[in-house]
């Protein structure tokens, strides 16, 4: 046998296709490892730039994207001005009390019914139906039977709302009472536990997780159900205002509206985030 | 305390088309004030369906089970349990993992504190009582078990290959823990292993048992673990020729099991 050929350095392709070597303390091979946050802040500053740039420079109307100076100045406008009479801090408030109050209201009833559904298969059999009959439905889809059933003051708003923030909090529920393990289910029991006392110190618990992030996944459909609750003939709120603003064409207080709500949203997950770590700090280590 | 175990068979039900499996097959077993009775065998054989059903947690197809001339209808706190892993509460911390039984049974928390310190020390978990239980290795975790269930003072233990997933030199550590407090509380032992030398250095009898059905097939009174009480020290237990020469008849025993499986 003879050496031919010097062995070949491997080609860009391949070299992409393979995973990297690591460097110390790092795993080979884990899918996505990496501190992402200076990538996070340079494309946001990015994005701002690109809105600004295209906006300064009159590449753009105003009247399809107002300059983020101009979104600013509209919402220290509104800040001390108000929006169609009403205050700023009371189109906030009111949006607020509505996601948060079906929110209350969603977790009241969709928790222990979610449990309930997981630990009997009567309920289950009863409920699991109508559920997953109306879940996947858009709640635009039966915002005109709320109106019909319910009228067009608050009743049918925060009704959406909560609709739309039941099913994945129920299902959220539900599976969380999967989490315990039958190990330590069997543990309770040999201690003489009674069935009530299993499900108050063993399943509960262990189905905290999946609550929290039931309850995170439920007040982001809630948001998102804002704008839908409150096209019926309100007067007040923050869905309110971006949709009477779109007819107006003030481009500048759409974007602004939904700026505000992102930030809310943003800062109770940041909230819910914070409390898991609190409450659940044993989340996937056991 | 005596458990008894009569004429015990479990059949599994016939599913998805396939035929009722026996899991047990006329199973006889005593088990006396402070024995330590192990269970070994291939797998499948149903050591493990054996211990669920002395734990209560599984009834019998036909014969009978008495603990004390009483029936065993359910899981209950004369006989604890130790689990191989998963059987901790993560949410809680070491002390209150170890009174979680006594917690069940409505003792104050005092009392409930109090004889959870005392098995803390007694398993060497002293000063790690606040300790949050996933931050433990693994051999310290299976100690917090074992505290757990010595607490509410069962009539006997039933430990379901508590070591195995722990590494060799923790293990033998573990072993050695778990005869000295065999030795000082007198508790019964119904303890199941894959490893031959673990049970005949533990057990006070063996117990051998082989798959389809599963059923007791050898039953050996062993001497090792009253010679390590007697101050024998380990390795020198395992190393005698009678150790080792039963631990070859026995491994026999068990690759003849595995070999007609296959």
């Amino acid at each position: 046998m003879t050496l031919s050929k010097p062995p070949k350095t491997p080609g860009l392709v391949a070299r992409l296709a393979r995973a990297r070597p690591t460097k110390p303390g790092e795993i080979y091979g884990v899918p996505g490892q990496g501190n992402t946050f200076w990538l996070s802040v340079a494309s946001v500053a990015t994005m701002l730039f690109v809105w600004w740039l295209v906006t300064t420079l009159g590449w753009v109307k105003p009247l399809f994207v107002p300059a983020p100076q101009a979104v600013l100045a509209k919402f220290v406008q509104i800040w001390n001005e108000g929006f169609t009479n009403t205050s700023f801090l009371e189109h906030t408030l009111t949006s607020t009390l509505r996601v948060f109050g079906a929110f209350v209201l969603a977790c009241l009833i969709g928790l222990p019914l979610g449990l309930a559904m997981g630990m009997s298969p009567t309920i289950r059999g009863i409920f699991d139906p109508p559920i997953e009959f109306y879940r996947p439905i858009p709640p635009l889809a039966y915002l005109p039977l709320m109106i019909i059933w319910f009228g067009i003051d608050e009743t049918s708003k925060v009704l959406l709302i909560f609709l739309s923030m039941f099913a994945p909090i129920v299902l959220g529920a539900r599976s969380g009472v999967k989490s315990a393990a039958i190990e330590q289910i069997h543990a309770a029991y040999s201690f003489g536990a009674t069935r009530w006392q299993v499900m108050r110190y063993v399943i509960l618990p262990s189905a905290m997780p999946e609550i929290l992030t039931a309850m995170r996944v439920g007040i982001g459909f809630g948001w998102t159900t804002l704008v839908a609750a409150e096209m019926v003939a309100a007067t007040k709120g923050l869905g309110y205002m971006v949709l009477s603003a779109s007819q107006f064409l003030q481009t500048s207080v759409v974007i602004m509206g939904i700026f505000v709500i992102a930030a809310i949203a943003i800062t109770f997950d940041l909230v819910m985030r914070f409390l898991e770590r609190r409450l659940v700090p044993w989340k996937g280590r056991m | 305390m005596s458990l008894n175990i009569d004429h015990v068979s479990v059949v599994y039900p016939a599913a998805d088309g396939r035929a009722p499996v026996a899991a047990l097959s006329e199973i006889n077993l005593a088990i006396a004030e402070g024995e330590f009775v192990v269970a070994l065998g291939a797998s499948g054989c149903g050591k493990s369906t054996l211990l669920n059903l002395i734990a209560g947690f599984l009834s019998p197809s036909s014969g009978t089970l008495t603990l004390d001339d009483r029936p065993v209808i359910g899981p209950g706190a004369d006989r604890a349990v130790v689990f191989q892993k998963h059987a901790l509460l993560p949410w809680l911390n070491v002390i209150d993992n170890v009174a979680f039984g006594l917690q069940i049974q409505g003792v104050p928390k005092q009392e409930r504190y109090r004889t959870a310190n005392e098995y803390i020390g007694l398993l060497g978990l002293d000063g790690f009582q606040s300790s949050p239980v996933y931050k433990l290795s693994g051999g310290m975790q299976q100690r917090v078990g074992i505290a757990r269930a010595l607490t509410c003072d069962p009539k006997i233990l039933l430990m379901d290959e508590p070591l195995g997933a722990l590494d060799a030199l923790t293990r033998e550590k573990a072993q050695e823990l778990i005869l000295k407090i065999w030795g000082q509380t007198g508790k019964s032992v119904f303890f199941i292993t894959h490893s031959v030398e673990e049970a005949l250095f533990m057990g006070t009898k063996l117990i051998v048992m082989s798959p389809r059905p599963g059923r007791i097939t050898h039953v050996f009174d062993l001497p090792f673990s009253r010679q390590f009480q007697g101050g024998a020290p380990a390795r020198q237990v395992k190393a005698s020729p009678e150790f080792i020469a039963l631990r070859e008849k026995v491994l026999n025993i068990i690759f003849a099991d595995e070999e007609a499986v296959e």
